[in-house]
């Protein structure tokens, strides 16, 4: 500990002290606006998508989600098939291009491309019904995607809002909501579901053709019962996460500066739950998915021939010995899709979630 | 009492209690048990005493944010009940404790501070609800420049400042402050302590302002009351209070309460409470106090003390000293 | 003059965050001896807290010790591998928390962790260890200690609870106590007991005590020597009297000027200006110097020597050495 006697002060010091005494006032001046610089404005929202980007898994499911989603929305314009075409050549059905594998063609068209014509390759090869497996992926992968986000929309919506009313009126009124989420909880969905897809292909009559018909009554009815059982997740979410903001000091101070309770929860509440709405809808999404390709897959999915990635496994379940690759693809293409959205959600959730922040 | 024109809040008998689910069992937690008082305009009431004495609840439940159990508050000669509350919430604010929970983190300054301006529609367009933001912000000293940012950019003191100026926006007459500088830190304290006044001063605000720091309540506030277990014991000019207690919980918790000043304390004679504080969930009847009083008697275990005058407004309640 | 128990040489504690490193303490050094009752006092920023968790070495994940040296009878603590910080804590050094709610496990009994503690650092065993349990929460003042042992920690008051803290820190007689905040969520009655438990128990045991706090009444009760710290470094180290009635630097002076105290009840408290320090941005001069109302050009630029006022007294801070120069102009025989 260095010390010295305040007498002893060196005449260097006498010196610079000199200067100082009379350039004092100025001083003052300069040091309030060097300190008073407050750091850049970030909102909540700003923040947290920093952290996102610097956080790699999460980067890379954005890049493999944003190049699927490319590809679906390309693809069909480029693939000259569609997904229901039975291939045919030069205006005749190919009955040799049932089965191709990826890259093969059939000999018809061989014949074909010998006499100098450009014939798209198989890239999947194709199915058993002669259909072009890659543009099946393709708009199975759509149907799939379109599925998930509007399932878990439904979801979001309903949860939301019976959860915020829920956790926000307590008392009496939480808890017989809760108890009505409690026994929807115990209902043995698949049964529901198919009870619902039987009934309903017996009641609704669809005109043909129509986007409706296409989609199938089993569509209609995933989608009821989405809207029926699913949401009660995201509403207990929801309304813990209300029991804990209420707890905040400026929920009181609303009240007492005289707001009433629906601005409360316009203004206040839901704002500080945005950030477990889009993780939970991020998380949502790809369990939709799941959801509707094991439905496909044990038959109560989407109605032929419209694909879904769920039937396509299905039907690649008969030929798994000669023709792996079948159920290979959409296999891998569910995986990608569910895992990218778990691991942007997961990263959302460790950008956004304010109790990991400090 | 003071002088009846003079004065803006009249709580009579205050009651909140609390149901307590205890197993089976329905208990009820009296947080407040009968406190009365006035304040007078443009005075500052301390309301000292410890935790689970009941003062942040007197606090709320004046300002109906509990719904009292029982008794009246009479603001400027009239009751305070549902039907009238809207407009009594533009005459009585509150500015809260804890700087960093009372501010919504997802508001800029402007929209706190404005927010109860847009409740109570006291504006015709939007450049007047931005001049009086401005003005309210330059009030309590913060930069116009600040209030695009968002609350947690700021301080603890600078956020106490925005609580402040959303208090003031709808010009109120009265502000309850509950604890308003506890989680500041100690140079800071005196920046918003200095404020109070000022802003008390100009624009002939009345406060209650409840804390725990002795020291603080006794500088800003005119008289001072003291709770205990819900019991208002003693009540009474500011230095007096603190300088000749009657109450023996007074006398107690005044010696206390450390003193920067070490040759005082070094002369100073504690007085240490023996015996239990009561469970507040089965209060027994007569002085709460009498568990740990060591001028209990009988009569003490049966009847509850008034708060008697013991002369020059000084009040107290007890039936020995 | 004491032994010297602990030595703390130039110690720099920081912290690693996302933006940046935070420098918490910045050149601290002082002496404990023993027996003596310390007081560290300083605002949320001054890195009282880090200070006592850099000599337990209890820091968190991201903080660390630059440099520096901490001597605890000779010999640095900082060097020891794991094992020997484990025999030095509790043994010769203990450590009670501000908040007694979270710092005792919930899910165990009052005697589990009470004999916990006696046997990590003795061999005592059986009846020998519940006898000295027993003996611990008596020294601390808990009565009916048979039935209080058997009892979880929500079922005491905070203030039994910050008694079984000392009692588990006292259980292996350590040289040296550290409270960090320990009165500071307690109520003020309670505070008062469980201060005068301290200074009885310090008197008893005869070990030296570091109390961490930022309640200047709390120091002016508790302590013979105190050190004022402000943006991790000592502004001033002198003995109650001396920092009171005699002090010697700008951040002292203005916080006594600033709390409401029983001298200047009815007059305008005197606030010092600014806000608390940013510890990612450290002023080059002295820390203080932004918030100073007699700040001058030399404190923006050099961080101010420590200087002895009296034999009681160090303090750093440039304005002493601005009024001694004033002096030895007015009297130049006087040297």
């Amino acid at each position: 500990m260095t010390t010295f006697d305040v007498n002893k002060t060196p005449k260097k010091y006498a010196l610079s002290l000199q200067m100082d005494l009379s350039k004092f006032e100025k001083a003052t001046d300069e040091e309030k606006k060097q300190q008073d610089v407050m750091s850049e404005s970030t909102t909540f929202f700003k923040d947290g998508m920093r952290k996102l980007f610097k956080n790699p898994l999460a980067v890379a499911s954005i890049i493999v989600l944003a190049f699927i989603i490319a590809t679906i929305v390309v693809a069909p314009h480029i693939v000259p098939y569609s997904y229901e075409e039975i291939l045919s050549v030069e205006g005749k059905r190919d009955k040799g291009a049932k089965n191709l594998r990826p890259f093969e063609y059939s000999k018809a068209e061989q014949a074909y491309i010998e006499k100098g014509n450009f014939r798209f390759p198989h890239i999947f090869g194709t199915d058993e019904q002669c259909r072009d497996y890659f543009i099946r992926v393709i708009y199975g992968t759509r149907v799939s995607l379109v599925v998930g986000f509007f399932a878990s929309l439904i979801v979001l919506l309903i949860g939301i809002i019976y959860g915020s009313i829920s956790g926000y009126a307590g008392g009496k009124v939480d808890l017989i909501m809760m108890r009505i989420v409690d026994i929807i909880y115990s209902l043995p969905d698949m049964l529901v579901i198919i009870l619902l897809s039987v009934v309903l292909s017996n009641v609704l009559q669809f005109k043909p053709d129509s986007f409706l018909a296409g989609m199938g009554s089993n569509m209609i009815s995933l989608f009821i019962v989405f809207g029926l059982l699913y949401w009660v997740g995201m509403a207990r979410l929801i309304r813990a996460q209300i029991l804990s903001i209420k707890e905040n000091e400026y929920i009181l101070a609303a009240r007492s500066i005289g707001a009433k309770p629906g601005h409360i929860i316009r203004k206040h509440i839901i704002p500080n739950c945005l950030s477990v709405i889009i993780i939970s809808t991020a998380l949502q999404i790809p369990s939709a998915i799941f959801t509707e390709s094991y439905l496909s897959f044990v038959g109560l999915g989407v109605q032929a021939p419209m694909p879904s990635l769920g039937s396509l496994a299905n039907s690649a379940r008969g030929g798994l010995q000669s023709y792996p690759y079948k159920l290979v693809f959409p296999a891998l293409m569910i995986c990608l899709i569910v895992l990218s959205l778990n691991l942007l959600g997961d990263g959302l959730r460790d950008a956004f979630d304010p109790k990991l922040n400090k | 009492m003071s002088d009846n024109s003079n004065v803006i809040l009249e709580v009579q008998n205050l009651k909140k209690y609390f149901p307590v689910k205890s197993g089976f069992k329905k208990l009820t937690l009296k947080a407040v048990d009968g406190v009365s008082f006035t304040i007078n305009r443009g005075e500052t009431l301390g309301l000292v005493g410890e935790s689970g004495c009941g003062k942040t609840t007197v606090g709320r439940t004046l300002l109906q944010l509990y719904k009292p159990t029982d008794g009246k508050v009479i603001f400027e000669g009239q009751e305070v009940t549902d039907k009238n509350i809207n407009e009594m919430r533009k005459k009585m604010q509150m500015v809260f404790q804890d700087p960093y929970s009372s501010l919504n983190p997802r508001m800029t300054v402007e929209d706190i501070i404005g927010e109860p301006l847009d409740v109570h529609k006291l504006y015709s367009n939007r450049s007047e609800r931005r001049e009086k933001i401005l003005s309210l912000m330059e009030l309590v000293g913060l930069n116009a420049e600040h209030a695009t940012r968002y609350a947690h950019e700021f301080s603890g003191g600078q956020r106490q400042r925005i609580g402040i100026a959303r208090a003031l926006a709808v010009r109120p007459d009265f502000i309850v402050c509950d604890e308003p500088v506890s989680a500041l830190d100690v140079s800071i304290q005196a920046q918003i302590i200095n404020m109070f006044e000022e802003l008390q001063a100009k624009l002939g605000l009345s406060y209650l302002f409840i804390a725990h720091d002795l020291l603080v309540v006794q500088h800003i506030s005119k008289r001072i009351a003291v709770m205990y277990l819900g019991k208002l014991v003693e009540i009474g000019d500011a230095d007096e209070v603190c300088n000749s207690p009657i109450h023996p919980y007074s006398i107690s918790l005044l010696s206390a309460v450390p003193i920067p000043d070490p040759k005082l304390e070094r002369s100073r004679q504690r007085i240490v409470l023996e015996g239990d504080v009561p469970s507040p969930l089965a209060m027994p009847e007569g002085c709460p106090f009498r568990t740990r009083c060591k001028y209990a008697t009988e009569k003490c275990d049966k009847e509850m003390p008034p708060l008697t005058d013991r002369g020059n407004g000084h009040f107290a309640a007890c039936h020995n000293k | 003059m004491k032994e010297i128990l602990l030595r703390v040489d130039d110690l720099h504690t920081t912290f690693k965050t996302d933006k940046g490193e935070v420098q918490a303490v910045n050149g601290l050094s002082f002496d404990l001896h023993a027996g003596e009752i310390l007081g560290i006092v300083g605002e949320s920023g001054s890195g009282k807290s880090v200070t006592a968790y850099s000599i337990m070495q209890i820091l968190a994940d991201n903080g660390s010790v630059k440099s520096g040296k901490v001597l605890y009878k000779g010999q640095n603590i900082l060097e020891y591998s794991a094992d020997e910080m484990r025999k030095f804590r509790g043994k010769c050094c203990s450590i009670i928390f501000q908040d007694p709610m979270t710092s005792l496990n919930p899910v165990f009994t009052i005697g589990n962790q009470l004999k916990e503690a006696i046997k990590l650092h003795t061999d005592k065993k059986g009846k020998e260890l519940h006898a000295r349990a027993i003996e611990m929460l008596e020294l601390v003042g808990i009565n009916e200690p048979e039935r209080r042992l058997k009892q979880y920690p929500f079922e005491l008051s905070g203030g039994m609870r910050q008694r079984v803290m000392i009692a588990m820190a006292l259980a292996c007689e350590p040289d040296v106590l550290i409270a960090d905040e320990p009165t500071t969520a307690l109520d003020v009655t309670i505070q008062a007991q469980i201060l005068e438990e301290i200074q009885k128990l310090q008197k008893k045991m005869g070990m030296a005590v570091i109390l961490v706090t930022h309640d200047l009444g709390v120091i002016a009760n508790m302590c013979d020597d105190i050190i004022v710290m402000y943006g991790g470094k000592v502004c001033e180290r002198g003995t109650a009297d001396e920092i009171f009635y005699n002090s010697k630097h700008e951040y002292t002076k203005g916080l006594l000027k600033s709390i409401p105290n029983t001298t200047n009840m009815n007059q305008k408290l005197e606030p010092i200006a600014g806000t608390p320090i940013n510890l990612l941005n450290l002023p080059k001069g002295c820390s203080f110097c932004t918030r100073c109302k007699n700040a001058m050009k030399i404190c923006l630029t050099e961080p101010p020597e420590e200087l002895f006022i009296n034999d009681n007294h160090i303090a750093s801070c440039w304005m002493n050495v601005k009024e001694a120069l004033e002096e030895m102009s007015e009297n130049p025989e006087v040297q």
